[in-house]
């Protein structure tokens, strides 16, 4: 399969600006400092056209700041994003539009990521017609159209959002950005504020539209099991890093990074009952003072000395997957 | 008291909202145990009236909502017909609540040291503050909050959403209440400090045989939890039983859908099952059993509300055709 996106070094850094009083107090000697938040820090990944890969992470490593890079809603710092071989921040005006319509980002929030007071054949209409993906004209027929793909009853395009359940909320969203005929969609947490049922329904359409569309997903998400069971390949975050990237076979049956094992004993599972929770190992580092060295030392039960100070390259340890961790050396 | 009575006991609860277009039922005629150091996990979709219990036993249902029906007996003493003052006392000492949304619990204007020290003192008046900030201390210590000592000192907006729900549970878990009601208290949150939660409920319900209801759409958690569990629809239990039984033989099509749409494991790869149709209004119940509509088994015996039945000991469902033969299955 062809590389269709590819992250080379990508590093966002978000500066905490002090406030006047701060400001006074450093002018007058005081030792302030702006705080930098390292969100994302030297990511490197590829994905296959076609491909769907899950992105896991705890709260706060970064995964929604990678996500809106990628869907060029945000800059990075540092480092490139290519698209089809080009790099997106050197492309002229023209491929630029046209990349930034090919991926499109849907939201967690199904109700706060729509316009309550736009129709729902506007809030799904309003951007092919500017792009010129469709007419004005045909624009009603196209919507209806979109609507159908995504299992909303077209008798329902004059309604507002508040007029829809949560499920069907969703739905609106995805059709909002399957309307400018993306080629890679952009998931965060798109699923988790939805029923269990209605859950169901969303993860089925979104391997229906793969299916039927060649879509290419980067599929975020704090729910394992549903990574597990919609994604090719999997991509663990900690602390604005890779520490492992593999098939979804080899990270759910034989993870390799000590977070990875770590993070998978969590998981509740349904086949497990009467499970005896344990309490986290360490303290939780914060972002604006990740530890040096593997960032995962404090918590992890093999740390060495030289855990502590060298950070672990991502390695490839087998063909197609790589793991940041010195244990690998050997 | 009696030494003997569970720490809860409901029955036949009924809670109903008086709005301008009709009377929502939204508890229907709950009843369910719960003993000293058990876990009752409250399964069930969205407005299936989940919440609503749990604030109906804590008497905190504000009008248009009324309870219309039913006894709620905290070891053998009746809520429904005790004062407000002595309420209000039972609530934050012996009964808490973790809600949906923590700020319920948590006063803004308040600092977190503040609003901790004083549950411990309002449930012991002789600990002295140094005692109660060092207790407070550990509390958030204990859900996973870095920099305990220093967070004590923050206002809760100086909190994300997920530490401001671990806040709202330490402060529930502070005083070792005899009985805990959790409404989804860790949707929001990782799964590595939901473990550490789930820990630290756990030992408190054995060491201290505090009783939880934990109120989840998310069934592996439940799964991983519970000691038994009850599954609600439309205000009503439709099926209850130890946690194995319920989840290993489920006999309700709507618990049958339910654990046929997790994804997990052994569902790689494949389309979930989807259950038909969309949760009806309470408006507009269908006649009958409410969950007919989007039954693969429905016939004309669903034209009747089924009654509660129990087929085997400690099993209670609600339903014409039960998926599997219990008394079957128990022997
Ligand atoms: N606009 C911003 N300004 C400042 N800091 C930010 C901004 N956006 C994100 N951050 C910080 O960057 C880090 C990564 O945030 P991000 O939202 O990408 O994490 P996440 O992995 O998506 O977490 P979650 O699972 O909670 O959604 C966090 O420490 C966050 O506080
Ligand atoms: N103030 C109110 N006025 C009218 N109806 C109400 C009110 N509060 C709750 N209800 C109704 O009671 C029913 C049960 O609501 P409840 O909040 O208990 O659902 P739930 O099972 O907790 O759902 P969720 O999973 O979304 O939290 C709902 O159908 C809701 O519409
Ligand atoms: S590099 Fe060291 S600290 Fe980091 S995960 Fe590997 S063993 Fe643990
Ligand atoms: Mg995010
Ligand atoms: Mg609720």
């Amino acid at each position: 399969m062809s590389t269709i996106l590819e992250l080379s070094g990508v590093t966002k850094n978000f500066v905490k600006h002090l406030d006047a009083a701060a400001k006074l107090a450093r002018r007058l000697g005081a030792d302030v400092k702006e705080e930098v938040v390292h969100a994302v820090d030297g990511v490197s990944l590829k994905i296959a056209a076609g491909e769907v890969v899950g992105l896991v992470g705890e709260s706060g490593c970064g995964k929604s700041t990678l996500g809106r890079m990628v869907a060029g809603i945000m800059e990075p710092t540092a480092g490139d994003i290519r698209y089809k071989d080009r790099v997106v921040s050197a492309m002229d005006k023209q491929a630029g539009r046209e990349t930034a319509l090919a991926i499109q980002m849907i939201f967690q929030d199904p109700f706060a990521s729509l316009n309550p007071r736009m129709r729902v054949q506007d809030i799904i209409g309003e951007a092919p017609i500017l792009h010129g993906v469709t007419s004005r004209a045909d624009a009603g027929d196209y919507v209806a159209q979109v609507m159908e793909r995504v299992g909303l009853d077209p008798e329902y395009r004059k309604r507002y959002p508040h007029q829809f359940s949560g499920g069907q909320r969703q739905r609106i969203g995805i059709a909002r950005a399957l309307a400018v005929k993306p080629e890679f969609l952009v998931c965060d947490e798109a699923i988790a504020a939805l029923d269990v049922s209605i859950q169901a329904q969303v993860i089925n359409l979104f391997m229906d539209l793969r299916e039927d569309l060649d879509l290419t997903y980067l599929f975020i998400s704090h729910d394992l099991s549903v990574v597990e069971h919609i994604s090719d390949r999997v991509v663990i975050m900690y602390l604005g890093r890779i520490v492992e990237v593999a098939s979804t076979e080899d990270i759910f049956d034989s993870a390799n990074h000590p977070y990875t094992q770590a993070l998978l004993n969590e998981v509740p599972r349904l086949d497990v009952r009467g499970f005896d929770y344990q309490p986290i190992a360490g303290e939780i580092p914060s972002p604006l003072d990740p530890p040096p060295g593997c960032h995962f030392h404090p918590r992890c039960p093999h740390a060495t000395a030289r855990c502590r100070e060298e950070r672990p390259q991502l390695r490839e340890i087998a063909p197609g997957r790589v793991s940041a961790c010195h244990l690998n050396d050997g | 008291m009696t030494d003997t009575a569970p720490t809860l006991q409901v029955e036949n609860l009924e809670t109903h909202f008086f709005t301008k277009d009709g009377v929502a039922k939204a508890v229907d005629g709950v009843s369910f145990t719960v003993g000293r150091g058990e876990i009752m996990g409250l399964v069930g979709e969205s407005g299936s009236g989940k919440s609503v219990t749990g604030f109906s036993v804590l008497g905190l249902v504000d009008p248009p909502g009324k309870v219309v029906g039913g006894k709620v007996l905290f070891q053998g003493q009746d809520l429904l017909s005790i004062k407000e003052e002595e309420l209000r006392h039972l609530r934050g000492n012996r009964i808490a609540m973790i809600f949906q949304d923590p700020m319920m619990t948590l006063n803004p204007v308040l600092r977190v040291d503040t609003q901790m020290i004083e549950t411990v003192q309002a449930h012991d008046a002789s600990v002295s503050d140094d005692e109660a900030r060092a207790r407070s201390r550990d509390a958030l210590g204990q859900v996973g909050i870095p920099s305990p000592e220093e967070r004590l000192k923050a206002y809760p907006h100086q909190f994300s959403g997920g530490m401001r729900q671990r806040v709202a549970i330490a402060i529930a878990l502070l005083n070792k209440p005899d009985l805990i009601i959790a409404d989804e208290p860790t949707t929001a949150l990782d799964v590595t400090i939901q473990g550490q939660i789930l820990y630290e409920a756990q030992k408190l319900c054995r060491d201290t045989g505090t009783a939880l209801i934990w109120i989840t759409h998310d069934l592996a958690v439940i799964a991983g939890l519970a000691d038994k569990i009850s599954v609600m629809y439309a205000g009503r239990i439709v099926e209850q039983g130890g946690l194995g039984d319920v989840l290993d033989h489920p006999a309700h099509p709507y618990t049958c859908g339910l654990l046929g749409s997790v994804p997990g494991h052994n569902t790689r790869g494949k389309r979930l099952y989807q259950i038909p149709g969309m949760t009806p209004s309470l408006l507009k119940l269908p006649k009958g059993c409410a969950f007919k509509e989007r039954c693969p088994h429905a016939d004309a015996a669903c034209e009747t509300a089924p009654e509660i039945t129990h087929p085997v000991e400690g099993r209670a469902l609600r339903c014409a055709h039960p998926q599997v033969d219990l008394a079957g299955v128990a022997s």
